[in-house]
């Protein structure tokens, strides 16, 4: 039998919008108030969902592997960090859409204990985002 | 098609325990959720069924009908029980929120007559949830 578990994880950091390859005034046009050059933060809320067959344990994977696995190779790399300041942002903009495409492939590589359905972001109440399998 | 979602509330207590390991084993995998004297959780249920709108009524689905359906086999069944000890289904299953939601749906859906079921959504809290979309999904 096939089911899908979601679980939710938090972290906080703060991000800068804006891009090498437009002008000050490009900038500002388009990330407006996020384009602040001091920066701003989130509550970020990370919602991953896994898959698979329920094992005779009534499991589709041990959440200890995935709270492990989530907390290590995602939690700790950017709670309480600049985003800015993170490799993984030399060469983008780390904006939630591009969080969202790290994340999502961060555990593609490293968990493998069930299949990564998708990685659901949200940057606050109104604005989330999501990358699917 | 339509999509009806219906959310309901129940307290339950539960403990994770397969009797073909050993207590080490046991205890290794579900940490404290082996406990023998259980623990409790305030889940939250959605029963999502799809249909066409029926051009009488304009209803996917009688809510009463649904509503009575679910006060039956899932509330009158679980609420304020212990899940190993009271719900037939766990006598030989662990009570993990994914067999729970198998089990919820295997209630639901032959009883379910004008619409078919789609979904049964489970959290056991705001933080953790299954989906289960049947045997065929």
């Amino acid at each position: 039998m096939k089911a899908y578990l979601h679980r939710r994880y938090r972290f906080s950091a703060s991000h800068r919008l804006h891009s090498d390859q437009m002008s000050e005034e490009e900038n500002r046009a388009t990330y407006g108030k996020c384009n602040n050059p001091h920066g701003h933060g989130h509550n970020y809320v990370l919602e991953i969902t896994v898959s698979g067959q329920v094992d005779p344990n009534g499991m589709v994977c041990n959440l200890v592997d995935l709270d492990g696995c989530v907390h290590r190779e995602v939690v700790t790399l950017f709670d309480l960090e600049n985003l800015n300041n993170r490799p993984e942002f030399r060469n983008c903009v780390p904006t939630t859409e591009n969080l969202c495409a790290v994340i999502y492939d961060i555990l593609k590589r490293k968990f493998s204990a069930a299949h990564l359905e998708r990685v659901r972001l949200e940057e606050t109440m109104k604005n989330s985002f999501e990358i699917s399998s | 098609m339509l999509y009806l979602t219906r959310k309901a509330e129940f307290s339950a207590s539960h403990y994770y325990h397969n009797p073909e390991l050993s207590p080490e084993e046991n205890r290794r995998l579900f940490g404290k959720c082996n406990n023998p004297n259980g623990h409790g959780h305030n889940y939250v249920l959605e029963v999502t069924v799809k249909g066409e709108v029926d051009p009488r009524s304009g209803f996917v689905v009688d809510l009463k009908q649904l509503k009575e359906i679910l006060n039956q086999e899932v509330l009158d069944a679980m609420d304020h029980r212990f899940l190993n000890k009271e719900v037939p289904e766990f006598s030989s299953q662990i009570p993990t929120t994914e067999n729970l939601a198998i089990a919820i749906w295997n209630r639901l859906a032959p009883k379910l007559t004008t619409a078919r079921l789609h979904r049964v959504r489970v959290y056991e809290n705001h933080d953790l949830f299954v989906d289960f979309y049947g045997e065929s999904s």
